[in-house]
């Protein structure tokens, strides 16, 4: 049984993405994008959910969401810090940062993979290269990007996390 | 004295200019498309009639443009090859999945001139008698996609988008697409599945030739965000003028994302192959050289995929003697024009134009084994050679940098990566090879260096070595501790 609640307005916008192409099929990313902006993740209702809005099987879309990193299968944090690990990055700090970050919510930095706060506010992992390789290093938290990002400006973004 | 020239860059940075429709129109935004809305067929010396549409493709063609996302193909030869007569519907996608490592350029066009892409875009639907075209963008700028949204619906506003735009009768429609963090959506089949839809399996050439079979099984035109926004400043100053920019083959301008152990990182400007790597790593109107007491290392000089670059070496390059006749060059790796054939010619690629430049404080081995883990992860996981092969590159560069590398690891690093290179669908197998057969050939003592110490290490430890796995509880010390 399929129980996602979807709010009209929610699905108002997701017919009009449909609508930007020929083949409905095409919409599954941004149909994807717009219910984990909402619910935070993607369940299996909302890959059943999508399948069914989209004339598709729920494995059409459930390959998807294994494939593209962007999505999770499971909730995370409130505030979601994602790292920018690759060469560039690395060379200017990166690790230094995320070291700093997983210290300041008690998590693990030698850990592999996505880790969250138990109390679900934080979450940290470490992301391939973000495309602004000159301001090394820079991190994405939820959708702010931020570049530069010295210990102290890294101090002064979690303290404005509320 | 070497320098920056701005063109797509312009007005990016100038104080007081913003990316609304507005401050571009005031800037002489969009007239370049109204200009060619109303170009008329002309007769050729020839008799032969040529149409607004083919004026165009010709002038993008003779301005030697390049396509500025990786391969450096001619963007006009490459519209050439789209099959006008399948009856199929033409498409256009921009491909702003800007990700190889090292490159920041388009993210600048995006967010602070986006309305240039979006010129260049209509001027290369019109030229091409697309209806419907895409801006795929990268999962990651939700920015951009948002600036994109709110800039295509201002130009839709305004008449430049939509039904019968300015009158002319042509109609046509973009919209933006997101992807969700996957690199090799960059290729540009890859990014056509996955705009289908599907998982972004890059599909096999032949037969899917995007100019025959692509979106939809249709003619499609992928473009880079860069290619495109030059296509509007070469329809605004005419191919001959475009063309003296940059040096013969390499016309035009291109946008150099330079970053790593350098004073000034960051994107610049040029004409291409009017500045030399060296320039462009050293001179105080670039990177601005190292950091106080360092040496340079390595470079790589055009995205993570290019093959690196060492130190002081030393190619010989083809060049035209005075004879006319071709000769080869010694060329020291600073003066290296930064252009798509010289940096061929010395063995690597001005790839995406990203330089990542490592000083002495770098280790090599932890470098490549940083490069790897990102092919590792990006592997879309369709041809076995690149799938496995890239993983186990990642393990024992995992295991060479924690203590673990063998003498042997050279020679077993190449042996992979010689089996993934030319075994693969999409030139993500080359990418994936590339780095580590270079790293591997051009600093091999440091990778034996590595190997020699670690097994002396564990030689003075009591395990059971390459007996395999033991049974005993009590062992004297892990190799480990």
């Amino acid at each position: 049984m399929n129980t996602l609640a979807v709010p009209p307005a929610l699905e108002a916008e997701i017919d009009e993405l449909i609508s930007h192409y020929p083949q409905k099929r095409s919409a599954s990313l941004m149909l994807l994008h717009a219910l984990q902006e909402h619910f935070g993740w993607v369940s299996k209702e909302a890959v059943e959910w999508t399948a069914r809005k989209l004339d598709l099987q729920p494995i059409n879309i459930q390959e998807l969401v294994t494939f593209y990193p962007m999505f999770r299968q499971t909730a995370a944090g409130r505030f979601q810090f994602k790292v920018c690990r690759t060469l560039s990055c690395a060379l200017g700090g990166g690790h230094a940062l995320h070291r700093q970050l997983c210290e300041k919510f008690g998590l693990d930095a030698s850990k592999h993979g996505i880790q969250t706060t138990p109390d679900g506010r934080f979450s940290v992992e470490f992301v391939e290269c973000l495309a602004s390789c000159g301001t090394a290093p820079v991190m994405m938290v939820n959708e702010e990007f931020h570049q530069g990002v010295s210990p102290a400006k890294a101090d002064e973004i979690v303290g404005g996390c509320r | 004295m070497p320098q920056e020239y701005r063109l797509i860059l312009k007005r990016a940075d100038e104080p007081g200019y913003t990316p609304d429709i507005d401050c571009y129109i005031r800037h002489g935004g969009y007239e370049t498309l109204q200009r060619c809305l109303a170009l008329t067929s002309r007769e050729l010396p020839d008799g032969k009639k040529q149409s607004p549409q083919e004026q165009i493709r010709d002038e993008v063609l003779k301005s030697g443009l390049r396509g500025r996302g990786g391969a450096g193909f001619s963007a006009g030869l490459k519209w050439s090859f789209v099959d006008r007569k399948s009856g199929k519907p033409i498409y256009l996608i921009c491909n702003a999945d800007e990700s190889e490592p090292g490159t920041f350029k388009d993210r600048q066009i995006l967010h602070k001139d986006p309305h240039q892409l979006i010129e260049g875009m209509i001027i290369a639907c019109f030229a091409n008698d697309v209806k419907l075209a895409y801006i795929y963008i990268r999962g990651e700028m939700p920015e951009g996609a948002r600036i994109l949204n709110r800039s295509l619906r201002d130009a839709r506003a305004k008449g430049f988008l939509g039904r019968n735009i300015l009158g002319s009768g042509y109609d046509l429609e973009i919209h933006v697409h997101r992807g969700a963090g996957a690199y090799i959506c960059g290729e540009e089949t890859g990014l056509i599945e996955s705009l289908e839809g599907k998982r972004a399996y890059p599909r096999i050439k032949p037969p899917y030739f995007p100019a025959v079979l692509g979106l939809y099984q249709c003619p499609t035109i992928v473009n880079n965000v860069e290619t495109l926004a030059a296509v509007r400043h070469i329809m605004a100053m005419g191919a001959a003028e475009y063309a003296k920019l940059g040096t013969p083959n390499n016309t035009g301008t291109r946008i150099v994302s330079v970053s790593g152990h350098v004073k000034r990182p960051g994107y610049y400007e040029i004409e291409v192959g009017k500045a030399t790597l060296g320039e462009l790593i050293f001179h105080e109107n670039f990177g601005g050289g190292l950091r106080d007491g360092r040496q340079l290392k390595a470079v790589i000089p055009g995205g993570s995929s290019a093959k690196v670059f060492k130190a002081g070496e030393k190619f010989k390059l083809r060049r035209k003697g005075a004879d006319g006749q071709m000769v080869p060059v010694e060329v020291d790796l600073l003066d290296l024009p930064y252009d798509f054939d010289s940096l061929q010619q010395a063995g690597s690629m001005s790839g995406s134009g990203a330089i990542i430049v490592m000083d002495d404080s770098t280790d090599i081995v932890g470098a490549l084994a940083n490069l790897s883990e990102f092919y590792a992860h990006e592997s879309c996981g369709q041809c076995t050679p690149c799938r496995e092969g890239a993983l186990w590159l990642s393990k024992a560069l995992h295991r060479m940098t924690h203590g673990h590398a063998r003498k042997q690891d050279p020679a077993y690093l190449l042996h992979i990566a010689q089996n993934i290179q030319g075994r693969t669908i999409c030139a993500f197998g080359e990418a994936a090879a590339w780095p580590v057969l270079s790293f591997v050939k051009k600093f091999r003592e440091e990778f034996e260096a590595r190997g020699a110490a670690d097994e002396a290490r564990s030689a003075t430890v009591p395990h059971s070595g390459g007996a395999g796995p033991t049974v005993e509880r009590k062992l004297a010390a892990s190799p480990r501790s």
